[in-house]
């Protein structure tokens, strides 16, 4: 058991665990966030995509001790003024969801795509959620919501 | 003004009243349907869960537009075997049609108590009443609400549901009938906690199962696994589980208790690359699905043509493995539970424990998407089984991917022969088709049988029993759309359960009609090239049916079929088949490119699924089920070696990505019938029409599922 510290939706937070535990594990039980979802355990789903530094990746997967240094964020802070994030409302718009379990990590992997290419080509929309999983077939809408998001942060910018 | 008073509703000891819908009769309490709170909300009580698929949504609808009152006042309350009314199994695309018209009327009844209460309040009729958003005005601008109603009259809905009442007619709805947002969707969009793995309760435990290494395994001996302080070891048979505080501490005390484990391992499964000769030869029981026969007809055809079909066994492959929390409470069991079926769920756990089902609730609470039976009812007696062991602490069991792709059951391998006479003008004259197959039905419950797995592994507990077909129909099991909706004379389709279950297998979206439709949709375009027919015009040769011809018609048209330009590569094809013979129609074209390997590109679907609820709901389920089709299509297949399931992971079980999935088009054909659900419509002509591109792309016909380029190359061989 060591104590970690993390910087998780723009606060600090110290966890006392084993230096192995999945950064999701101490996501969902220590700081009670419940965006990031367990899907696999291997990061082969995307159902726990978190964005470190900048890049959206699994968290089930990755040891606490290894996100000690780095800036995360979850979907549980996307909102954090109240207001849904650009991605998230572009999601409820296209109704990109069935069941929903693998929106947290959609969202993730999005907002990462749109921080670096703020007006991919559907192509590149794909391309950047090859990793995410959706079994109910969502995957039209979800690509949908991107580019109109893609959009709807332009829109902003421009303003 | 003395308040009005009302004849009491009828005791629920008597009758139901002749013509309410089925679940209604059933449970005629009208309080049991909807309540109204203090807080100008409407909760409506249905036994229809929602896993993604947006009944809610589509419920809340019907009560909204039945009631006069907006949708943002209306919440679902989940389902709680103790208190909302039994509406069977959540499956089977009966949801908006079976809790639909139920709903309908209860709020059609309640409308109309509540009208002639205010009527006689406001000192008018109800005819001359207006109602808007839940207040009802009358002529002189005096008004009452729906809730102020019954702060009067709290009673009022506490009786049975009389004589049907009218009800709205459609072409007078202003909130069914138009596209909704999903109710569930600002939660899942936020992260907030919504599903059952999100459920936190004071003093939980955290409990994980350690599950033998293959389907027959037993624990031969357990060494001391040396478990931290405080972590409980739960042995049963072969039955292992441990509880700890946290969920970490579960699964490495699970690591433990699995590396001290011995167990004896016996070689069942059949081969996984020949599992037609399986099917062939393993005990079967033998039935007549369907027959109409007309030797005269058989008689003259010129030509005849026969085919084998195959799929292999496919996964549900949840995107969440399955959660369930448990707790005892002196006697009593309360369960939270994904499960579809909450009702049949209570009464398996209560026989397979040996309790009265009246110890036992169950409360749903949602899950990831189900496309059939997964572990959702299994990981609830899971968590019974290791409550048990710390009375009053409530248990949360979360099972590993790894068991939720091998334990979970699978939709059944399946062959399928066919064989048809085409007599000199190139018409169908008769058709047999012979399935070979797994059962289908085998949720919790079926045949008078608990079926939890658990209860198979625990000590003196018995192997699950073969997985059964229903009724001898081309409506249900294995044989599901396994008659051809086709006009032919002379007609004999039987089936061949298999009776005994290597490989657990119970109900998957579409049951057995993803391969019949792929079997019959193929063997249709091969009939249709040996009489020298366009495949459209040859299906629609053989209907008569104008709901049928519509959607084939319609998507034709979208995809612009026959004019698009033919190239080398490229395919395409059609299905089509009425869901379960007597529910939704589909029909579905799709474009295929075979270059490296084999693209589904486009589909475009048109599907008259009667009157719809919530449109954009409706496209949502049918994009889904198409996708979710080529994805089974093109991809799926479980493997296993002769003692263990080896798909276990998304490595080992890929399903289709976004660099694959196909641009789908769908279109609803306006239909003023009932309601048949869109859940499952998709399932079989997509696979039809993909089978067919791929044929025509290829110019080979592949039989066996996975449409894979492995499977195309075998094909060019054999041909």
């Amino acid at each position: 058991m060591e104590e970690h510290h993390l910087r998780v939706n723009g606060a600090t937070h110290s966890v006392t665990c084993d230096p192995g535990t999945p950064l999701l594990d101490v996501l969902r039980a220590d700081l009670q966030l419940a965006g990031p979802r367990f899907g696999c355990g291997m990061g082969l789903c995307g159902a726990c995509f978190v964005i470190v530094d900048g890049h959206a990746r699994s968290s089930c997967d990755l040891p606490v001790w290894a996100a000690q240094q780095s800036e995360i964020t979850t979907v549980d802070g996307l909102a954090a003024t109240g207001a849904l994030h650009a991605v998230q409302q572009a999601f409820l718009d296209s109704q990109a969801a069935q069941c929903g379990y693998c929106t947290s990590g959609m969202i993730m992997s999005t907002v990462a795509l749109l921080a670096e290419n703020p007006a991919p080509s559907e192509q590149q929309v794909r391309n950047a959620l090859e990793g995410n999983l959706c079994r109910c077939g969502t995957h039209q809408r979800i690509v949908a919501a991107v580019l109109a998001a893609a959009r709807r942060l332009a829109a902003e910018a421009a303003r | 003004m003395s308040a009005p008073t009302f004849p009491a509703g009828a005791s629920t000891e008597t009758q139901p009243a002749a013509g309410l819908p089925p679940t209604l009769a059933a449970n005629p309490r009208l309080a049991r349907w909807l309540g109204f709170s203090a807080d100008g909300v409407v909760t409506i009580h249905s036994g229809k869960v929602e896993y993604g698929q947006g009944v809610w949504t589509a419920l809340a609808q019907v009560a909204a537009e039945e009631l006069g009152v907006s949708l943002s006042r209306v919440v679902v309350a989940p389902v709680i075997t103790s208190d909302s009314p039994d509406e069977g199994i959540t499956s089977g695309s009966r949801s908006v049609e079976e809790s639909g018209a139920s709903l309908r009327q209860a709020c059609a009844q309640a409308r109309s108590l509540m009208l002639g209460v205010a009527a006689v309040t406001l000192g008018t009729t109800a005819e001359r009443l207006v109602v808007e958003d839940g207040q009802l005005t009358g002529p002189d601008g005096t008004a009452v609400t729906y809730w102020s109603v019954l702060a009067a009259h709290p009673g009022l809905l506490e009786r049975d549901a009389g004589e049907p009442v009218p009800e709205k007619a459609m072409g007078s709805w202003s909130v069914a009938g138009r596209s909704a947002a999903r109710l569930d969707l600002p939660d899942k969009v936020s992260g907030r906690p919504r599903f059952i793995h999100d459920l936190r309760l004071p003093g939980m435990l955290y409990g994980r199962i350690v599950r033998p290494p293959a389907p027959a395994a037993r624990l031969a001996g357990l060494a001391d696994p040396c478990l931290p302080p405080g972590v409980i070891l739960v042995r049963d048979g072969s039955f292992l589980g441990v509880l700890a505080g946290a969920d970490r501490e579960a699964v490495q005390s699970a690591a433990l208790v699995a590396k001290a484990a011995r167990w004896e391992v016996s070689e069942t499964l059949p081969d996984c690359d020949d599992l037609a000769s399986f099917l062939r030869n393993a005990p079967a029981e033998t039935v007549v699905v369907g027959e109409h026969r007309d030797e005269r007809a058989a008689a003259s055809a010129a030509t005849t043509l026969a085919a084998e079909f195959t799929r292999p066994y496919i996964a549900h492959a949840s995107m969440a493995p399955s959660c369930a929390l448990a707790r005892w409470d002196s006697g009593s069991l309360m369960i939270w539970s994904h499960s579809q079926g909450p009702f049949a769920l209570r009464d398996a756990i209560a026989a397979g424990l040996g309790l009265d089902p009246a110890q036992v609730v169950v409360q749903h609470a949602e899950g990831a998407g189900a496309y059939g039976h997964n572990g959702a009812d299994d990981v609830a007696l899971d968590a019974a089984l290791l409550a048990r062991a710390v009375p009053g602490r409530p248990v949360r069991v979360l099972w590993a991917r790894e068991d939720e792709m091998a334990w979970a059951p699978y939709g059944s391998a399946m062959l399928a022969r066919l064989e048809a006479g085409l007599d000199a003008a190139g018409t169908i004259v008769s058709w047999r088709q012979d399935v070979w197959s797994g059962g289908y039905i085998g949720r919790p419950g079926t045949g008078g049988q608990p079926r939890l797995l658990a209860l198979s592994h625990i000590e003196g507990g018995q192997p699950i029993p073969a997985a059964l077909d229903g009724p001898p129909t081309g409506a249900i099991g294995s044989t599901r759309n396994a008659v051809p909706g086709y006009d032919i004379p002379d007609l004999l389709i039987t089936r061949h359960r298999l009776l005994t279950m290597p490989i657990r297998t119970s109900s998957q979206r579409s049951l057995g009609a993803f391969l019949n439709v792929f079997a019959i949709e193929s063997f249709m375009d091969e009939l249709a090239a040996a009489a020298g027919r366009d495949p459209v015009d040859f299906r629609l040769a053989h209907l008569r049916d104008p709901r049928a011809r519509r959607v084939i018609e319609q998507a034709a048209g979208l995809a612009d079929w026959g004019a698009r330009p033919r190239s080398e590569s490229i395919g395409y094809g059609i299905g089509f088949a009425r869901y379960k013979g007597v529910a939704g129609y589909c029909a579905a074209v799709a474009e295929v490119e075979a270059e490296y390997d084999i693209r589904v590109r486009r589909l475009w679907l048109a599907v008259d699924v009667g009157r719809v609820i919530n449109p954009d709901g409706v496209i949502n389920q049918v994009e889904g089920g198409a996708i979710q089709s080529a994805s089974w299509a093109l991809k799926e297949r479980v493997r296993f070696d002769r003692t263990a399931i080896t798909s276990v992971n998304w490595d080992t079980y890929p399903i289709l990505r976004f660099s694959e999935v196909p641009q789908v088009q769908v279109r609803i054909v306006a239909s003023p019938e009932r309601e048949s659900g869109a859940g499952e419509v998709a399932q079989g002509p997509v696979a039809g029409a993909i089978g067919n591109a791929v044929a025509a792309a290829v110019g080979v016909r592949v039989r066996d599922l996975p449409l894979t380029a492995e499977q195309v190359g075998r094909a060019i061989e054999a041909g």
